[in-house]
């Protein structure tokens, strides 16, 4: 017996963040650099109006990019596309999933639209990826209905950092609930402030129920292949190809290192004569209301 | 038996080696031709094509995979693994093996909110189904999935949905499914591609 088609579901959601895993995401703000990010081998894109490196630089309010730039964008790739929303801002998602994007970032790097509350992510087709600083955030956004996750970094600032510290966070905080007795796991999720069935769940099984990324200052072939040995799934690169002075180049040998994570020979190949990366900026000299990862809960 | 290969470029790789693992069968992720040396068969996961093509010429890997499938030994694709096997995919200009005789359509069903799961009537899985399994329809995971629109007089087709359309083809020691076995707990399918490296090695 065939059956009917379910379509939505949270296995489909989740199965789409599968299939990006050992890839690289790319920000495009345009179909040129889409078309450029696709040739270089990108798993995905993301559509957005500027690259976290100017809106930090612009300042402003930072909003869902002008659909006709992502239609634009989705008319030039075969591969997904993904937008950002604000964080909170539902109506947001609602446009971007009827324009038919196939991933939505509900991202700190726009300006937030609800200090409190993140997106009902369950009433969507569309799956969602958020960013979290530890477990206990990536857990909450799960329980939205988050399908994918990904360190929050601090984009924009080609500084690897705070990717590394959010990794490590997630990734230890993985290993510390699974050493413990089955009675302490609630005490742990009071702790956290995340819901006591994923924090079982993530206790028994020693991963997070679904995809989980790094994103937030990648700018080099090694900084990629770093992520990807800590334990990542994959990699979002931001401003770190289009903000450098070969965005191509840089593009070809981060997808290669990506692959190659465990081979430093390939890293060092691919390493070479890529160019200027982008200015970085070091995490100490941005006061505390410059900082992207701070926004959300 | 030997160790079964699973192209580790790109894509939900790991998810096959898992299955493959728990059916007791060592799995190698392969990323350079070296890796293709002596495995008894290799699976094409999930993932990005355009990536996996493009990686897949970098790395060098076109010619040996073709060469073991001159070789006779068996591969499986599956969603974009079908789609790199397929011998015209389209208008798409991307890395191609093509040494399945299909044609195939890539995002056959639109975007990602158009992805969906679906029960399928997969009557050669019988060869493998255990008792309680014997009958029971094949749970598939469609996500921005391709569909097969034609086959070459080779290609036997293995499963449709209702409205009729191709989405598991067999050629010989080549499989093809537009769908996701990996992501469900049913092995069924990766028994029937074990048992085609079975029947490969021994001839």
């Amino acid at each position: 017996m065939t059956g009917e088609k379910e379509v939505g579901t949270w296995r489909v959601k989740v199965g789409l963040a599968q299939m990006l895993k050992g890839g690289v995401i790319m920000d495009v703000t345009n179909a040129e650099e889409a078309r450029i990010a696709e040739d270089a081998g990108a798993c995905a894109v993301m559509a957005l109006e500027r690259v976290p490196a100017d809106i930090r630089a612009q300042g402003g309010v930072a909003r869902m990019a002008d659909p006709e730039k992502i239609l634009e964008i989705m008319e030039a790739v075969s591969i997904p596309v993904m937008a950002k929303c604000r964080i909170g801002h539902f109506v947001e998602a609602q446009v971007l999933e009827a324009l038919g994007v196939d991933f939505i970032d509900e991202s700190e790097v726009l300006t937030p639209a609800d200090e409190e509350h993140h997106i009902d992510k369950h009433q969507f087709k569309v799956p969602f990826v958020c960013g979290c600083r530890n477990l206990g955030e990536a857990l909450r956004r799960i329980a939205e209905g988050a399908a994918m996750i990904r360190t929050k970094g601090e984009a924009g600032t080609g500084n690897i950092v705070e990717a590394v510290r959010h990794a490590r966070a997630v990734l230890g905080e993985i290993r510390r609930l699974q050493s413990m007795r089955p009675e302490e796991l609630m005490a742990a999720a009071k702790e956290m402030g995340a819901p006591y069935e994923l924090v079982k769940e993530v206790a028994e099984t020693g991963r997070l129920p679904v995809v989980n990324f790094a994103a937030g200052g990648v700018a080099t072939p090694a900084d990629a292949a770093l992520m990807m040995q800590l334990g990542m799934d994959g990699v979002f690169v931001g401003s770190g190809i289009f903000k450098s002075s070969n965005p191509y180049a840089r593009a070809k040998a981060i997808v290669e290192a990506t692959t190659h994570y465990n081979d430093p020979e390939v890293i060092a190949r691919v390493s070479r004569g890529l160019g200027e990366p982008m200015p970085g900026i070091d995490i100490r000299q941005l006061e505390e209301t410059e900082r992207l990862a701070t926004r959300g809960w | 038996m030997s160790a079964i290969g699973v192209l580790a470029l790109q894509g939900d790789f790991r998810e096959h080696v898992e299955v493959l693992e728990r059916l007791g069968v060592e799995a190698r992720e392969v990323r350079q031709p070296r890796d293709l040396e002596g495995v008894g068969g290799l699976i094409i996961p999930g993932g990005e094509s355009t990536t996996i093509g493009r990686l897949a010429v970098k790395y060098d890997l076109v010619e040996p995979i073709k060469e073991m499938i001159a070789e006779g030994r068996p591969v499986w694709g599956t969603c974009a693994g079908l789609i790199f096997l397929a011998r015209d995919i389209g208008g798409y200009e991307q890395p191609l093996l093509g040494v399945l005789d299909v044609e195939v359509e890539r995002n056959a069903f639109g975007r990602q909110v158009d992805s969906f799961e679906i029960d399928l009537e997969v009557p050669d899985l019988a060869e493998v189904s255990e008792p309680e399994e014997t009958g029971r329809p094949f749970h598939a995971v469609f996500i921005r999935a391709p569909i097969v629109k034609a086959v070459g007089p080779k290609v036997r087709v293995l499963a449709r949905l209702p409205d009729g359309t191709i989405v598991a083809v067999r050629q010989e020691h080549l499989l093809g499914t537009a769908f996701h076995p990996e992501l469900t707990d049913d092995t069924r399918f990766h028994r029937y591609f074990l048992r085609m490296c079975r029947v490969s090695a021994s001839v």
